[in-house]
C-alpha cells in the first residue's frame, strides 16, 4: 500500500508540514485563519530536528499496531492498511499515545486521541506531502506490507 | 517608386515548365512557349524567360553570351572588355519580333566566345572560373552592361512580360534545342528590369525556380564566402551559385547536391542508418558540412545543364510539380496542364516526393548527336 | 553604536494578519533577517541583513510577505545616484574592492529587445510545428569546406570530432565551488535528459558525475583547478576558458569558506583555501601559445573531442575570434557583459566588455569576410534571456546558445545578486550543507528541463512562422531580423535591415 515516507536528506526542517497536516485535519476553511483563531487540529505529523538532521515523524501504519491492540474502547482499527481512531468510541485515555513506540499519536486537546490517517478524510492526498517545498516527504508504494 | 532586384528583395510566385528529349533530338523552342502559356495565371505579366540547350551545335565550342545593355556607351565599354579578355569569334544582335505585349526592351546582343589564352594562363585560373570571373565583373562594374547568359551550347532568352509573349518576342520558333526550361513570373511589386526575369545562368547552368525560400540569407551569407556575390537578391540567383559551387567546384553530384540543399531530415538519416550505415554516413556529412546550404521554404525548381535537367522540390514539397513521360522525353512542369498541352498522350504521370530529386540525362545516342 | 551611513537596502512588509508565527522564515533565512520576539509574540525583522533572495515570500505558507527596496531616499542627484553613495559609504568602511555577482543590473542597451522577428505571410507559407517536422539538432565543431574524395570516387565522410545537440541550448559554465553540488547534479541529469551539455567550469568535476560525461563540457581556466588527463578524457567536449563576459581580463575568486572538503577534493587545492585562477593563462601570453595549449589537451584527448576556446567580448573581439579560428579551436563562445558570474568586482562587471549581441555580429560577420565561418562553431552566450533571444542570437550567426541564469532561475534564484556571500537561500551558490539540502536534483532537473523544452518549443513555432524548419536555415539568416529604433551604425555592426526597410 501507500505510504507517507520522508528523506531526511531532504527535510529542511522547516515544520511547514506540521501546520499543513494541522490545517488539513482542523475545522477552518482559511489556513491563515485556522492558525490565527485557533481552529487547527494538532499536527499529527512531528519534525524532530537537530545536530543537522531533520526528520519529520508520522504514523508507520505498522503491520501489528501496538495503539490498536492496547485501545480499552476498541476505537482503533485497520481499515485497508491504514490505522484509523473512532472519535466516537475513543473515551480519551490516552494508553495509544503511551503505547505508540514512535510517538506518533497524539492527545489532539479534545477528548480523543489523534493520529495520521493519511488523509483518507481529506481528500486521499496527504497534505503534508502535497505542502513539503523540498520534496522531502513522499506518498508512494514502496511493496511493504499493510 | 520601383526598384530593381539587388536593390530590395522581391519575393515572386510563378509557373515552371521544362522537357528534355533524352536521345537528343532537337525540338523546336515553339513547344516550350506553348506548355508555358497554359500557365497564364500563375504569372502576373511581370517576367518571363526560357533557356534552349543544344542550340547553338555550330558555336557549341564557344561561350555564348546573352548581353542586355541600357545604352551603346555601355555596350561600347563592356566591348573592349570583352575584346581584352576573349577571342570574339562572332557578335551580333539576338534577332526579335516587335509586338505590342513586350515593351522598352534594351539592346539585346550575343557573342560566342573563347578566353584569350594569353589572359587565361595569367590568371591562373581554369577556362570556366575566367569565364565566370570576367562575367561577375560586367555584372557588377559595368554600368547598364548585363550578361545574362554564359554557357555552351545553350542560351537564355528573358524579358519582362508573359512568357508566351517572350517566347514569341525571341522568336523561339527559330531555335531548336534538345532540352528546354520555361519561366512566368509573378512578383508582388513592379521591377521593370528585364535582368530580374529568370531563369538565372551561370554557364551552362540554368535555373528555374518556383517559390520564396526561408533560408535565403542563410544560404546567401554562406555562399558568399566562396567569391560568389548576390547582386540581384533573388533565390534563382543564390540557388545557381549553390549549384555551381557544389557540383562544379567541389564536385559532387547532383543527387549529392540535392541531399545538400534538399537534406533528409535527420529522423530519415537515423532511420536509413540501420539498414544503409554507408549512406547514411554520407547524408549525415553533407547535411553537417553543408548545413549553411540547407534550402528550405517552399522551391520547385528545374536545373538546366549541358546534357541533362534535374528537378527538386523542397523537402516539404510546399509547391506542386509533376513530371511525365513520353517515348523519350521526359516533362518536368508547376501543373499537369503545362505537360498535357504539348503531350496530350503523356504517360507515367507523376508528383516527385520532397527533396527526392529527379534527373534526367541524354542518353548514349542524345550524347553522341549532341555533345 | 557607530553612524550607520546607509540605510538598509530592502524593507521587509510583514502582514501580521495573516502571519500565523509559523517561524518557516525564519527558519529558511540563512541572513537571519527573520525572528520571533516572545516578548510581543510575534514576528519582526533585521531588514538590514536582507538581501531580497525571495526565499521567506515564497514559502510563507499565508502569503503574509513582502520584501520592496526601501523607500528612504537620499536627496536626489541624477549624477550621484543612491547605489554610488551607498558604494562610497561602503568602501570608505571596508577599504575593499565592491564585488558583486550575476549580471550586470545596469541600464545598458539590450539589443534584442531592439530586434525584431520575421514571419511568412502569403508568398510563402508558414510551417505548423505540430504537423510538420521542425528539426533543432545542431553539431558544433569545424566543418570542411573542401570536399575530398578516394580513388575510387568516392566521398570521404569523416567528419572532425563535434558536439551532438538535440536542442540549441547548453548550459554555461558554473564551477562546483561556485554552485553547490545538487545543483551540478541537477544540470548534468537535466542535459542527459535534454540531448545536451551542461559545463562544469573552472572546479574540476566532482567524481559522482563523471557518469555524466557524455553530456558534459570540461573546462580548463588559468587556475588549472581540477584539471588531470582523466578529467580532460571524461567529457565530451573541452572548453579553456580565456575569459568571461562579466569580468573580461581578470580571474575567478572563489572564496575559502566555500572551498570544503569536497570541492576542495574535486579542485586539487587544500582546503578552505582562497582559490584564485590568475587573470592569464600563465602559459598564454600570445595566441601561438593558445594555439600549443589547444593541441595540448587534443594530444591528451587523442584528438577525439572538440574543443571550446570560451572568450569574453571586448572591443576587438572579431579579430580575437578569427585568430582563435585560426588556432585550431573547433568551436568558440563567446560571453557578452551582460553575463553572470558568482563573483565579480562591481566595477569590472558594470564597466568592461561589449553585449553579446554586437560581439557576436562582429564575429560571425568577420569569420565569414575571412570565409572561414566553417572552421567553428560560434557559441553565444552572456544574456540570453528567453527563447526569442536565442532565436535572435542564431539568425545573427550563432551555431547554438549557452545560458546560466535563466538555468539558474529555474532551480529557483531570484537574482538577489549576492552569490558571493555563500549564503544562497535557495541552496544553488553556497556549500553550506544545510542550505545546500534545500535544492532537491529529483525536483531542480525536472525544472530545468521544463525550461529548455518550453524553450525549444517556442522556438520551433518562431521558425515555423518564418517558414524555416531546420535550425540551421536559420543560422545567420540576417534577413529574418529588423532593427527597431537603432541608429545606422548600429545597425551596421548588426548587419540587419530597420524595420520598415
Amino acid at each position: 500500500m501507500k505510504k507517507v515516507y520522508v528523506n531526511e536528506e531532504r527535510c529542511l526542517g522547516c515544520h511547514l508540514c506540521e501546520y499543513y497536516c494541522a490545517f488539513a485535519n482542523g475545522s477552518e476553511p482559511e489556513f491563515y485563519k485556522a492558525f490565527r483563531l485557533g481552529r487547527n487540529a494538532v499536527p499529527r505529523i512531528k519534525v524532530e530536528d537537530g545536530n543537522g538532521i531533520n526528520f519529520a515523524v508520522q504514523c508507520r501504519h505498522c503491520d501489528d499496531p501496538q495503539c490498536m491492540k492496547n485501545c480499552i474502547a476498541g476505537a482503533i482499527s485497520k481499515v485497508d492498511g491504514v490505522v484509523k481512531i473512532d472519535r466516537d468510541k475513543c473515551v480519551g485515555c490516552y494508553t495509544c499515545v503511551l503505547s505508540c513506540p514512535y510517538g506518533c499519536v497524539v492527545a489532539d486537546g479534545g477528548h480523543s486521541a489523534s493520529k495520521c490517517e493519511l488523509c483518507t478524510a481529506n481528500g486521499g492526498t496527504p497534505q503534508c506531502v502535497k505542502g513539503c517545498i523540498n520534496g522531502a516527504i513522499v506518498f508512494e508504494e514502496r511493496g511493504e506490507t499493510a | 517608386m520601383s526598384f530593381k532586384e539587388g536593390e530590395v528583395r522581391i519575393p515572386a510566385g510563378c509557373a515552371i515548365s521544362g522537357f528534355i528529349n533524352r536521345s537528343g533530338k532537337r525540338v523546336s523552342g515553339a513547344d516550350i512557349v506553348k506548355s508555358i502559356g497554359y500557365m497564364h495565371d500563375r504569372s502576373n505579366g511581370l517576367g518571363g524567360g526560357f533557356a534552349g540547350y543544344g542550340i547553338y551545335p555550330e558555336y557549341k565550342e564557344h561561350y555564348a553570351f546573352h548581353v542586355f545593355y541600357d545604352n551603346t556607351e555601355a555596350r561600347v565599354k563592356t566591348e573592349e572588355f570583352l575584346d581584352r579578355h576573349f577571342d570574339i569569334i562572332n557578335l551580333s544582335r539576338i534577332p526579335i519580333r516587335h509586338i505590342p505585349e513586350i515593351k522598352d526592351e534594351p539592346l539585346i546582343w550575343r557573342y560566342f566566345l573563347d578566353p584569350r589564352p594569353t589572359k587565361l594562363t595569367s590568371s591562373q585560373l581554369d577556362e570556366k572560373e575566367f569565364t565566370v570571373k570576367c562575367v561577375i565583373r560586367i555584372n557588377t562594374e559595368f554600368d547598364g552592361a548585363y550578361v545574362f547568359s554564359c554557357g555552351k551550347n545553350m542560351g537564355v532568352f528573358k524579358a519582362v512580360g508573359y512568357p508566351e509573349d517572350v517566347g514569341r518576342f525571341y522568336r523561339l520558333d527559330e531555335y531548336e534545342g534538345y532540352a528546354w526550361t520555361a519561366h512566368g513570373r509573378y512578383p508582388t511589386n513592379t521591377p521593370g528590369w528585364w535582368g530580374g526575369a529568370h531563369p538565372f545562368a551561370l554557364l551552362d547552368y540554368s535555373i528555374v525556380h518556383n517559390g520564396e525560400i526561408s533560408s535565403y540569407d542563410a544560404n546567401r551569407r554562406f555562399i558568399e564566402m566562396f567569391g560568389y556575390k548576390c547582386t540581384l537578391l533573388t533565390d534563382t540567383e543564390v540557388i545557381t551559385y549553390i549549384f555551381d559551387w557544389l557540383n562544379r567546384k567541389q564536385s559532387l553530384s547532383l543527387e549529392d547536391v540535392a541531399s545538400v540543399i534538399a537534406a533528409p531530415f535527420w529522423s530519415k538519416i537515423d532511420s536509413i542508418e540501420k539498414t544503409d550505415p554507408k549512406r547514411a554516413a554520407k547524408l549525415r556529412y553533407l547535411r553537417q558540412a553543408m548545413s549553411g546550404l540547407l534550402i528550405t521554404g517552399p522551391f520547385s525548381i528545374i536545373l538546366g545543364y549541358t546534357g541533362g535537367l534535374m528537378a527538386l522540390n523542397d523537402r516539404l514539397k510546399l509547391r506542386s510539380m509533376v513530371v511525365a513521360e513520353k517515348g523519350d522525353t521526359t516533362y518536368i512542369a508547376s501543373e499537369e496542364c503545362a505537360i498535357r498541352a504539348i503531350c496530350p498522350d503523356c504517360e507515367n504521370v507523376w508528383s516527385p516526393k520532397g527533396g527526392e530529386p529527379v534527373i534526367i540525362t541524354l542518353n548514349e545516342e542524345g550524347k553522341r548527336r549532341c555533345l | 553604536m557607530p553612524v550607520n551611513y546607509f540605510p538598509a537596502e530592502f524593507e521587509v512588509i510583514r502582514n501580521y494578519d495573516k502571519c500565523i508565527s509559523c517561524r518557516a522564515c525564519e527558519r529558511q533565512c540563512a541572513n537571519e533577517v527573520h525572528y520571533y520576539d516572545s516578548d510581543f509574540g510575534k514576528m519582526l525583522a533585521h531588514e538590514n541583513r536582507c538581501v531580497d533572495c525571495q526565499r521567506c515570500v515564497c514559502i510563507c505558507p499565508t502569503g503574509a510577505l513582502k520584501i520592496r527596496p526601501n523607500e528612504n531616499s537620499f536627496r536626489k542627484s541624477a549624477n550621484y545616484t543612491q547605489p554610488l553613495m551607498t558604494e562610497a559609504y561602503r568602501q570608505a568602511g571596508t577599504g575593499s574592492v565592491l564585488l558583486s555577482s550575476m549580471g550586470t543590473p545596469k541600464d545598458y542597451p539590450v539589443y534584442w529587445d531592439k530586434i525584431l522577428l520575421n514571419a511568412s505571410q502569403v508568398t510563402n507559407p508558414p510551417i505548423d510545428p505540430l504537423r510538420e517536422p521542425m528539426e533543432t539538432r545542431v553539431f558544433l565543431g569545424k566543418k570542411p569546406t573542401k570536399m575530398k574524395f578516394d580513388k575510387n570516387g568516392e566521398l570521404d565522410t569523416t567528419l572532425e570530432p563535434s558536439l551532438t545537440l538535440n536542442v540549441p541550448i547548453m548550459f554555461s559554465a558554473m564551477s562546483y565551488g561556485s554552485i553547490s553540488k545538487n545543483a551540478h547534479e541537477s544540470l548534468a541529469r537535466a542535459a542527459e535528459e535534454l540531448g545536451t551539455f551542461y559545463n562544469t567550469g573552472e572546479g574540476g568535476l566532482h567524481k559522482d558525475f563523471y557518469k555524466y560525461g557524455a553530456n558534459t563540457i570540461v573546462q580548463v581556466a588559468s587556475g588549472r583547478f581540477g584539471v588531470h588527463k582523466d578529467y580532460l578524457n571524461a567529457g565530451a567536449a573541452i572548453e579553456i576558458k580565456m575569459g568571461q563576459g562579466a569580468k573580461p581580463g581578470i580571474g575567478g575568486h572563489l572564496p575559502g569558506e566555500k572551498i570544503k572538503e569536497d570541492v576542495a577534493h574535486t579542485r586539487m587545492i587544500p582546503r578552505g583555501t582562497d582559490a584564485i585562477s590568475p587573470a592569464p593563462h600563465h602559459d598564454i601570453y600570445s595566441i601561438e601559445d593558445l594555439r600549443q595549449l589547444i593541441f595540448s589537451v587534443k594530444e591528451a584527448t587523442e584528438y577525439k573531442k572538440p574543443v571550446i576556446v570560451k572568450i569574453a567580448a571586448v572591443h576587438n573581439v572579431a579579430a580575437i575570434a578569427s585568430g582563435v579560428a585560426r588556432s585550431g579551436a573547433d568551436i568558440i563562445a563567446i560571453d557578452g557583459f551582460r553575463g553572470g558570474t558568482g563573483a565579480a568586482p562591481t566595477r569590472i562587471r558594470d564597466n568592461v566588455g561589449i553585449p553579446i549581441e554586437l560581439a557576436l555580429a562582429a564575429v560571425d560577420g568577420r569569420l565569414r569576410h575571412e570565409g572561414i565561418r566553417n572552421e567553428v562553431s560560434i557559441v553565444a552566450a552572456g544574456s540570453i534571456r528567453c527563447s526569442s533571444d536565442a532565436v535572435k542570437a542564431i539568425a545573427l550567426g550563432a551555431d547554438a546558445v549557452y545560458i546560466a541564469t535563466p538555468a539558474l532561475l529555474s532551480m529557483g534564484c531570484h537574482l538577489c545578486r549576492s552569490c558571493h556571500t555563500g549564503k544562497c537561500n535557495w541552496g544553488i551558490a553556497t556549500q553550506n550543507p544545510e542550505l545546500v539540502k534545500r535544492l532537491n536534483p529529483d525536483i531542480a532537473y525536472k525544472r530545468l528541463v521544463n525550461l529548455v523544452t518550453a524553450w525549444n518549443h517556442e522556438i520551433q513555432e518562431i521558425m515555423g512562422g518564418m517558414g524555416i524548419n531546420s535550425i540551421e536555415a536559420l543560422r545567420g539568416n540576417r534577413l529574418m531580423l529588423r532593427g527597431i529604433g537603432l541608429n545606422e551604425k548600429e545597425l551596421q555592426i548588426l548587419g540587419i535591415l530597420h524595420a520598415g526597410e
